[in-house]
């Protein structure tokens, strides 16, 4: 399998260790990733409000230079925001011939020019599809036995392009799960709005909706999540929602290729499980020892 | 205008804006029969001045005013259940964000924090080409409520000290990364 890879502009400030264990594992599956070269952000929710044409330019100029050197291979994504980004300009150019050629006026600036090849696909579909539960299960070394996990896939992953799964009720997180030897925690917010967006500029609105998904989650031993968004937003505020609850929320917040790279034996420096607000347990000596010994690894 | 009437003739409205906010599909926004499925949907309704289903048929009446002045607009947080589960199938999220820069063109932003993220934002973007998350928080604290980074400081430290963020040092002046495209966006959004 190859892929070109768009990491976006997270996964090189606040999601690192996203980004480090996507390519572990993809690694360790024997895969080819090559990242996009001179990649800019997507314009990320703000570029569609600026304006309109700004919003389907920038995700455009990043498939105009991955049809330039993709050579057919798929736009690998792990930011939620990025995905729908790019999945929303290659659909609204497809089906308007003259904005398309408008934005292709815009790109002439970068000496690019999108056709409409370039397919962005989901690190979520793929781990799910491209390699699915039978690869998964071949490549554990420690199986995660006895680890109570609450999946969280949040908006954007699944809504409103789903090729791969339900935009209401998504389950392809569960086989990948089960592979790993984890017990699920099924909960109702699964596909719910963490509220990330909002976080910033209203901030109450924002805790609530971060509140109900961290409640729902409650009696696993972590969330696991697919968009650095989500991670970020559902890792870091666990303080503010405790005191909006008037009660203490604690829960670990994974990505799933740290989870899976847990599974696959692989080493540390690869996984950055260190680098999270909320550890496992917070009273204990460091950070990764609490959360590997949750974990039962150690 | 009510808003409320059980029987409305929409024959007769103001299009306007139905048909800048939904471009070629503003008969499908005609279309909404105030079921009401947007607002049960939407996880910030609890917080909105004006509910979506209400929004919508202010959209039919033309009401450009008062749907921008509400502060319903700036609570979307693009998770699209309202646009998956519209059974009239209107895209209603992306209607939102047509909403937000209209809101923005007339300079009617019900909520400053809002004007200012994005504003901020993408500046920030079209300097460095991607996002440098420290500098965007400094730059848009500094410009909204400088006071509420307070709330934030905490959070920062403990975030510098497992490696999530690093500091870096602002570029004041010299040439943007994406100088051209937003130049050559304005320009032919200039045109239309």
């Amino acid at each position: 399998m190859r892929y070109l890879f768009y990491p976006g502009c997270s996964q090189e400030g606040t999601a690192r260790e996203y980004r480090d264990s996507t390519l572990a594992v993809l690694r360790a599956f024997g895969a080819e990733v090559e990242e996009l070269e001179d990649w800019t952000c997507c314009g990320a929710s703000v570029a569609p409000v600026m304006s309109n044409l700004l919003g389907l330019a920038l995700p455009a100029r990043n498939l105009a230079l991955a049809e330039r050197q993709a050579d057919g291979r798929d736009v690998l994504t792990v930011c939620s925001a990025c995905y729908t980004n790019f999945r929303r300009t290659a659909a609204t150019l497809a089906a308007d011939r003259a904005l398309h050629d408008k934005v292709n006026q815009a790109l002439e600036v970068e000496n690019l020019t999108y056709r409409g090849t370039a397919t962005a696909r989901h690190l979520l579909d793929i781990l799910a599809n491209d390699f699915g539960p039978e690869a998964i299960r071949a490549r554990v070394q420690k199986p995660l036995d006895g680890l109570t996990v609450a999946p969280y896939y949040g908006c954007q992953t699944v809504r409103p392009y789903s090729p791969y799964d339900n935009p209401q009720r998504p389950t392809s997180m569960l086989p990948i799960l089960e592979a790993l030897g984890v017990k699920v925690h099924r909960h109702p917010r699964e596909a719910a709005c963490c509220g990330t967006s909002l976080l910033m500029t209203k901030p109450e609105v924002g805790l609530t909706m971060a509140g109900s998904v961290l409640a729902a989650c409650e009696g696993a031993d972590c969330i696991v999540t697919v968009c650095p968004m989500c991670h970020m937003n559902l890792d870091a505020y666990q303080d503010k929602v405790s005191r909006m609850l008037g009660r203490t929320v604690r829960i670990p917040v994974i990505h799933l290729p740290q989870l899976m790279g847990l599974a696959f034996g692989l080493p540390q420096q690869f996984l950055g499980l260190q680098r999270h607000i909320t550890p496992a347990n917070v009273t204990a000596k460091g950070a990764k020892e609490a959360l590997l010994a949750s974990f039962g690894l150690i | 205008m009510s808003v409320d009437s059980e029987i409305l003739d929409l024959t007769h409205v103001d299009r306007t804006l139905a048909q800048q906010v939904t471009p070629g599909r503003w008969e499908k926004m005609l279309s909404c029969i105030q079921c009401g499925t947007c607002t049960a949907s939407c996880p910030a309704a609890h917080a909105m001045d004006l509910s979506p289903r209400r929004m919508w048929r202010m959209v039919q009446l033309g009401m450009t005013e008062e749907v921008l002045q509400s502060k319903s607009i700036w609570l979307c947080s693009l998770c699209y259940n309202c646009h998956v589960r519209c059974p009239r199938g209107i895209p209603l999220t992306e209607t939102i964000t047509r909403l937000k820069e209209l809101a923005i063109e007339r300079g009617i932003v019900s909520a400053p924090q809002s004007g200012a993220f994005y504003r901020t934002f993408a500046e920030v973007m079209r300097r460095y080409g991607r996002m440098r998350e420290v500098e965007f928080m400094a730059r848009y604290f500094l410009a909204s409520n400088p006071l509420a980074a307070l709330g934030f400081a905490r959070l920062g430290l403990t975030m510098l000290a497992r490696g999530k963020i690093g500091l870096e040092l602002p570029r004041w002046g010299g040439k943007g990364r994406l100088d051209h495209l937003f130049r050559r966006v304005a320009e032919l959004e200039a045109k239309k």
